[in-house]
């Protein structure tokens, strides 16, 4: 058969707009969910942009406190819930689920599409109460600040995050009933790649800790608009009740956005570096049990909210056994890159800046999971580094990667190798330099979430300005040469990179209904060997 | 889910697996932990306000709660009748109509509900600067017994949409008022029925006692 009778491909299956906003291909919705989420990172990393110019000098001279107050929080609610939450698992997971599955499509492909609008619509009703005004509360929404004191538009803010989050809980009732059901028949539970175990646990996550956010936005707007008093001290409710439900869900939400980035790299590792993947089994359970510990350490963001110490202690235990699985996958992937064959290419280096600054991020977690310490260190810049270098570093690094190991798969062309480096270095160094100098700030005593800070903290502060200018080129260059390689880029084969997962056995880009013949499932997974040739041939 | 989701659903031939089922649990565990949240808040008041929890508990109807309950558990039995004679090709007649009848009992129970909402208002039992009672704690109780038992209201009022949806297919031999759908639409029904299992004690029967 040659390539002319086949059937088309998912890009040209219907060209007209209404083909598109109505579809129920997992491949396309990745699509629109891919555009939609670009947006809001641009939108919040405008906001982060201005709050690194203000603090370029000490005195709070660009924006009011207000307007402070207002950008951080715009910075936080847009890139946690717009873009870090459904970054991989609507973008990457929708995208790939199926085909690593073998599958057509997910469980209930119009379920998908409206993750999709429920997605948009709550990010529109989030972005109309920026336009209003903006919120002034930080994206955690302390009460009875967010209750009684803000004087914000806290309430439609809150009505667009509890949209979104049904957004992320049908996507994960999606992917869960997908992998229960819709694996081809030789891929049994441990044949699976963990991209797929990945989307399996933070699928779980989402379906059980996003309703909780849900109910306790439900209940900030009704004490808001009634004053019931269930967290207002001033109507005899408890703010601490508040902090409990929040982190409830937003701690379990890290791993939400740390999981999938964990899958992505344990894709693109052993393929650049041509080993199977060192410790399988470990791996999988090691994302189970993350996503199962993760749900028991909440505590550990209340610390100094006059929680039991009996309370904090278990706590800070738990927090600290969270620390065994994810250093079992820093080893493993490591030990994976052993007598490797190992090539740098602009996915690769993503992954390994991955490995580096998620280590940073792990082990300077254990420093807030340490009940003194985390004293001294709660509400300062220390903290600001430490989720930083696993959201950003850890997240956004495997999500560029990610986009860029799977783009010739989605668009069937090549990005442009050397550009995609070049930007990879740049995200690697601009992101040390922003957040790096913030640890010590912290340490020294800067507090988060002010406008204006002592003269002493200037030099720090103005590297971590200058760094994020340098991420800010890192991040834009991408968005120039990937759309360059849409028109220009060189034609990519079915599988460039020489990868095994049965992504790779389907055309690039695939059809709408994802292999023309079935998939076959390898005998092992990441039967990767350092002798073979790398690429197959391009037609 | 529906018939178009499963014929298009992406398997070998021959295989057909019921994603709607498991679909419907995953959903129902989710649901569990939304009103988790609300228990936690319960629990919370509770402890710390016994007195008040006490006072605010003995002025809801425990009468139209009871009846409400009794309505509640009869409906389930439908729903589970009406899902056992799908099953069965000589029974199947009665599916329709026991559907419908599910559907009229959860009606029946908003409406009793409503009649308990409205004299709560006119007793000043809804939260507020003219809320009735005085003791420490009874106001949290009654915003959570609203939020609660409002929120269980809204979830029968998409029950009963689903139910009657499907009555209504079935009676007309649709091909998506199948006996998936309905297992799947009844697991949800006897959901929303166990929360209120759970609802009635938690609310109604606080130091009712002796």
């Amino acid at each position: 058969m040659t390539t002319d009778t086949l059937p088309a491909s998912y890009l040209d299956d219907g060209l007209t707009l209404r083909s598109w906003l109505a579809t129920t291909d997992h491949k396309r919705i990745a699509i629109l969910y891919a555009l939609a989420i670009t947006a809001f990172f641009f939108v919040g990393g405008a906001a982060a942009t201005i709050i690194r110019m203000e603090l370029a000098t000490p005195a709070g001279d660009l924006v009011s406190n207000d307007g402070y107050n207002k950008l951080f929080t715009a910075h936080g609610v847009i890139m946690v819930w717009l873009f870090l939450i459904p970054s991989i698992p609507s973008v990457l997971g929708n995208f790939l689920l199926p085909l690593m599955l073998g599958a057509r499509d997910l469980a209930f492909p119009r379920l998908n599409l409206l993750s999709w609008y429920l997605y948009v619509a709550g990010g529109l009703i989030t972005l109309e109460a920026l336009l209003l005004g903006g919120v002034d509360t930080g994206w955690t929404f302390y009460t009875p600040y967010s209750t009684m004191f803000s004087n914000t538009y806290v309430v439609l803010t809150l009505v667009g995050v509890f949209v979104t989050g049904f957004s992320s809980i049908l996507t994960g009732l999606n992917f869960i009933v997908t992998i229960h059901t819709l694996r081809a028949p030789a891929m049994g539970w441990f044949k699976l790649p963990l991209f797929a175990w990945a989307m399996y646990a933070t699928s779980l996550i989402l379906v059980l800790a996003t309703p909780v956010l849900a109910i306790t936005t439900l209940l900030v707007c009704a004490e808001r608009l009634f004053q019931i008093g269930i967290f207002d001290p001033a109507f005899g409710g408890d703010p601490l009740l508040f902090q409990h439900l929040f982190w409830f869900y937003s701690h379990p939400a890290v791993y939400i956005m740390v999981l999938p980035a964990m899958g992505v790299v344990s894709e693109i590792i052993p393929c650049f570096a041509r080993r199977p993947v060192f410790g399988y089994d470990s791996m999988a359970y090691a994302i189970l049990a993350i996503a199962s510990v993760g749900f028991l350490v909440w505590g550990h963001h209340m610390f100094v909210s006059g929680q039991s110490l009996a309370a904090s202690m278990t706590f800070s235990l738990l927090s600290f056994i969270v620390a065994i699985p994810s250093a079992i996958k820093v080893f493993n992937w490591t030990a994976t890159l052993y007598k490797g064959s190992i090539r740098l290419d602009a996915p690769m280096l993503y992954a390994l800046g991955f490995v580096g600054l998620f280590t940073i991020g792990g082990l300077t977690g254990l420093f807030l999971a340490s009940l003194a310490l985390d004293v001294h260190l709660t509400d300062t810049y220390f903290v600001v580094a430490h989720f930083h270098y696993i959201m950003v570093g850890g997240t956004v690094m495997a999500y560029f990667g990610g986009l860029h190991f799977w783009w010739p798969k989605a668009t069937g062309r090549m990005y442009p190798e050397v550009w995609a480096r070049i930007a990879a270095v740049l995200v690697f160094v601009g992101f040390n330099l922003t957040f790096f100098p913030q640890f010590i700030l912290g340490m020294e005593g800067m507090p988060r979430r002010y406008h204006a800070y002592p003269p002493q903290f200037q030099v720090l502060n103005l590297l971590s300005s200058a760094g994020a200018g340098v991420l800010a080129i890192g991040y834009l260059m991408p968005l120039v040469y990937f759309a360059w390689s849409l028109a220009r880029g060189k034609a990519a084969g079915a599988n460039p990179f020489g990868a095994k997962g049965l992504e790779w056995q389907a055309r690039s880009p695939p059809p709408t209904h994802n292999f023309d013949a079935p998939p076959v499932v390898p005998a092992k997974v990441y039967d990767y060997h350092a002798d073979e040739p790398e690429a197959e041939p391009v037609p | 889910m529906t018939a178009a989701t499963l014929t298009d659903a992406p398997t070998e031939p021959g295989l057909d697996p019921d994603t709607g089922k498991l679909g419907m649990w995953v959903f129902l565990a989710s649901e569990v932990l939304f009103f988790g949240g609300l228990f936690v808040a319960y629990l919370y008041g509770r402890t710390h306000f016994p007195a008040g929890w006490a006072e605010g508990s003995r002025h809801t109807d425990v009468l139209l709660g009871t009846v409400n309950t009794a309505v509640l558990l009869t409906s389930s039995a439908a729903v589970a009748l009406a899902v056992a004679c799908e099953e069965d090709a000589r029974q199947r007649r009665w599916t329709a109509r026991l559907l419908a009848l599910t559907a009229a009992l959860g009606v029946a129970f908003l409406v009793l509900k409503g009649l308990e909402w409205h004299a709560e208002w006119r007793e000043h039992l809804v939260p507020g600067p003219a809320f009735a009672l005085h003791v420490a704690g009874a106001q949290q109780f009654f915003a959570l017994y609203f939020v609660m038992t409002g929120l269980h209201g809204v979830h029968m009022i998409c029950g009963i949409a689903a139910l009657g949806v499907l009555a209504r297919g079935r009676s007309r031999e649709r091909a998506w008022a199948r006996a998936r759908q309905l297992e799947a639409a009844a697991l949800y029904w006897h959901f929303v029925d166990v929360v209120w299992i759970f609802l009635y004690p938690l609310l109604y029967l606080v130091d009712r006692h002796g």
